[in-house]
């Protein structure tokens, strides 16, 4: 027993010691790792990186190289701290056709582009599990418009943009029946919908032009073609078995599957000669108003391309095997096809696909799509990339960057002479990587980013559920470095990554109280009000350091719907008031300088009732609070209010 | 407009008494300094395009800064949020509405320079001293004016202000740095400021030149 005791308290004493140093030796990073991500205190990053929170919904923007998070934007999942799908002027953002859906998982964040380039314009992100595309305004970092993608199931390769945003293309995941029916799941052939939404290049506002119907693979992910590419989209697919079952066996027994190589200019043209059906449907587009409120209108119809309508439109490639990337390098002449069970890694040809169309090489067709052969098409094979090749971005200097999933690696590769020159170890699992500007024409390099899909033992452990994280590589010179491992809010499913010179110096500092054009907006104290409409009572509100006007409301009854317009009055930087109702059961408010935000509350029993800001704005925030009156349901008491007069 | 003038007669003829009298009896200015004098006046019209003063407040938590531009018909910069602060220590709220030498500010200054056209075109040298006179004193009301309304905003507070600090006063510094609680006020002149007071220093110095030309000239 003592020797036993005295063997486990040696144990103790060395994790004791090795406690000290983490897990003993640091796995990575080292050198001069750390100078490389410092960022001084009161300095700037020198990207934004925009990371989807995954099934969080959200999308969260951290500063690069430190890994410092910045913000979290609430795009496709109601968010109570910023009132968030739940003020009245936010809530049809996230309406459908389904209803209000408070969720979804958000997956590709993708920046607006004009010549292939990131102009920092917007930025989309799709909702996979309801098909929706989001755009947000890169001014103020949030949701202006969600457009829902019908007839698709799984908004997966989505929301990929052409060279200058013509058009966001969004391709359903879940082949589903085309158009929806009620049918048996085995024995019907099911469709694949590939969406394209035009974007106003002005107001950035988005509508759903055509869809071209596929058949009923699984589409995966997509790149649109640039420079001699420009005007095609590639679209890799997998399940081309059309498997209904068990997919993982079922939809992996082809030795190739395919990358879809669409011709968009050509689909435009085929719509224009009237070559189109229109089917019914049913789809939301919620768009937020100048006057900052969102409304939905529901779509019921659209625009659909049978390929054996349209010659020329569309082409299969040929691609070793379950295809996820098909990312196309900033020459545009290579599609580099990211087979997730291949043992080598395609990289197709655009010069002679056009080449290999031009002399019908094909392999026959399925439901009207020639399929290439692949000796026409393929320009190499990249060998020994790893197990489970999934996505490649491109730096400056010719090299490609690929994620490598099962053997859980980065790949570094020559594109010109096809062939592997580095490969660093990830901690664990990369999905997507992220080199910045490395789907563009002008890749800023520096950096690449493993997205990662668990972290096991690299980081304090948090009960069941670990953090989930991402890491940083320096690639500026022969030798990937790994740099740092950081937590991100939410799986970082993919993400991108802008100079923070593109969009710093467009950041909105506060609405100017002027062009405040809400409907309820209380410009003045002097004008706040409380009105009564049956059992409606509308609060025309004031804030400003350190008081809400009015703060003693009398008059309200059980059972009323009480909406609370508040408007910050503020027009100075970094002066936020939060609004948050005892008992309300939504949310809060938080209400940047000079605007107007609605939150909605149902008092249920008699009492005075404290209302107060919530974000800390001043010496006297603690006092910035006040008080309603609920009376019973029928009472005499009258609406009443102070003024400050 | 040409008229006589010293360098012209007296030089010719000779003699100290006679170059003596020529100039005493001559009162006209250099003709440089007539020119001087319109540029003088002109420059004064920049008061109708850029702001006469600049009053800059930094404190911990502006690290940009906020600051006011006093023109001579406006204040423009960031006076809501100016007000909006000083609410915590009971100062009134600057409209610039209800400050009447905004109204006067502009007519008062095209008189000046209108005069001071004219007096160039007469060319007298006393016409010189007199504008001269006339913008320093007319500089001289300006600026003490601005410290009685610095003094009133100052000290005349709201007895329910939130912030009250026992002695403590408020009024910005008319000139230079000055520290009030948190914030530490700045005060200079603004463009439109600078050079009317380049125009004032100029005037003073064409006085003094022609002062003392008629002196060498009488001696």
């Amino acid at each position: 027993m003592g020797i036993a005791i005295r063997g486990w308290s040696s144990v103790l004493a060395a994790a004791t010691l090795a406690g000290c140093a983490g897990q003993g030796t640091p796995i990575g990073g080292g050198g001069d790792a750390a100078s490389k991500v410092y960022v001084a205190p009161g300095q700037y990053d020198e990207f934004y990186a925009f990371m989807s929170g995954g099934f969080s919904g959200h999308v969260t923007v951290y500063g690069l190289p430190s890994g410092r998070l910045l913000q979290q934007i609430p795009v496709l999942s109601q968010y109570p701290e910023k009132g968030y799908g739940y003020s009245e002027e936010t809530k049809a953002l996230l309406n459908t056709s389904f209803g209000f859906i408070p969720w979804d998982d958000t997956h590709h964040p993708q920046l607006s582009t004009t010549n292939g380039e990131h102009d920092g314009r917007w930025l989309f992100i799709n909702g996979n599990n309801t098909p929706r595309v989001a755009r947000l305004d890169l001014t103020r970092f949030e949701t202006e418009e969600v457009i829902e993608i019908p007839n698709s199931g799984g908004g997966h390769a989505s929301p990929y943009l052409t060279e200058n945003t013509e058009y966001v293309v969004s391709a359903t995941r879940f082949a589903v029946p085309t158009p929806q029916a009620d049918v048996p799941i085995e024995g019907t052939k099911f469709g694949g919908l590939l969406s394209f939404v035009k974007v106003d290049q002005a107001s950035g506002h988005m509508s759903l032009a055509f869809q071209v119907h596929m058949p009923g693979f699984n589409y995966d992910l997509s790149r649109a073609g640039k420079g001699p590419s420009h005007g095609w989209s590639f679209f890799s697919s997998y399940n081309s078995e059309e498997a209904k079952t068990l997919l993982e066996k079922n939809a992996s027994q082809k030795d190739k599957d395919f990358i879809a190589a669409l011709n968009w200019k050509q689909a435009e043209q085929c719509v224009a000669d009237g070559k189109a059906k229109t089917w019914p449907a049913r789809y939301a587009h919620n768009i937020r108003g100048e006057d900052g409120i969102a409304r939905t209108e529901m779509k019921t119809s659209t625009t659909v391309l049978e390929p054996s309508d349209c010659p020329g439109l569309v082409y299969f490639l040929p691609t070793p095997k379950s295809p996820h990337g098909a990312d196309v390098d900033p020459t545009g002449e290579y599609i580099v096809g990211g087979g997730k069970l291949a043992t080598v890694l395609p990289v197709h040809s655009f010069s002679k696909m056009q080449k290999a169309i031009a002399d019908q090489a094909f392999d026959g067709e399925i439901d009207g799509v020639p399929v290439i052969k692949y000796e026409a098409v393929n320009a190499c094979e990249v060998q020994n990339p790893g197990l489970g090749p999934l996505h490649t971005e491109f730096d400056a200097r010719g090299f490609a960057y690929t994620s490598v999933f099962l053997s859980s690696e980065i790949i570094k590769w020559d594109v010109k002479k096809c062939e592997v020159v580095d490969r660093v170890p990830t901690y664990y699992s990369i999905g997507h990587l992220l080199v910045p500007g490395g789907d563009t024409r002008k890749p800023d390099g520096k950096y690449v980013i493993a997205l990662n899909k668990i972290t096991k033992d690299r980081y304090l452990p948090t009960g069941p559920e670990l953090t989930q994280s991402a890491q940083l590589y320096d690639i500026s010179g022969d030798k990937m470095q790994l740099l740092l491992d950081f937590p991100t809010a939410g799986e970082p499913h993919y993400a991108q990554a802008i100079l923070a010179s593109k969009i710093k110096d467009k950041q909105l500092r506060t609405y100017a109280l002027e062009a405040n054009k809400h409907p309820q907006a209380v410009k003045a104290e002097k004008d706040v009000k409380v009105v009564r409409e049956g059992t409606k009572v509308h609060v025309y509100m004031t804030a400003i350091r350190s008081h809400f006007m009015p703060d003693n409301i009398e008059g309200v009854q059980v059972g009323d719907e009480v909406y609370f317009h508040i408007t910050n009055l503020e027009q100075d930087w970094d002066v936020p008031h939060g609004f948050a109702m005892m008992g309300a059961t939504n949310g809060e408010l938080l209400l940047m300088p000079g605007q107007t935000l609605t939150l909605t509350w149902k008092p249920d029993r008699p009492g005075v009732f404290p209302f107060y800001c919530t974000d800390f704005c001043s010496a006297l925030h603690q006092e910035m609070q006040g008080y309603v009156r609920v009376s019973p349901k029928g009472s005499n008491v009258k609406i009443s209010y102070n003024t400050g007069q | 407009m040409m008229s006589p003038t010293a360098s012209a007669a007296a030089p010719a003829t000779g003699g100290a008494a006679m170059r003596r009298v020529a100039l005493v009896e001559d009162p006209m200015l250099a003709r440089s300094s007539r020119l001087l004098l319109v540029v003088a006046a002109v420059a004064l019209g920049s008061i109708y395009v850029a702001p006469l003063w600049h009053i800059a407040l930094e404190a911990p938590q502006y690290p940009e800064g906020l600051g006011m531009y006093i023109w001579a018909h406006q204040i423009t910069g960031d006076l809501r949020s100016i007000n909006g602060l000083n609410h915590y220590i009971g100062m009134k709220e600057i409209h610039p509405e209800a400050i009447p030498e905004l109204r006067l500010m502009r007519p008062i200054v095209a008189g000046l320079i209108g005069v001071g056209l004219a007096l160039a075109a007469w060319g007298r040298r006393v016409g010189l001293y007199l504008w001269t006179g006339l913008f320093a004193a007319g500089a001289l009301v300006g600026l003490a004016d601005f410290w009685l309304w610095g003094y009133d905003y100052g000290h005349n507070l709201n007895p329910e202000a939130a912030i009250k600090i026992p002695g403590m006063s408020y009024q910005p510094p008319l000139i230079g740095p000055k520290q009030l609680l948190n914030f530490q006020a700045t005060s200079w002149p603004a463009l439109a400021g600078w050079i009317a007071s380049g125009a004032l220093a100029l005037v003073l110095v064409l006085s003094v030149r022609e002062w003392r030309r008629a002196r060498r000239a009488a001696a």
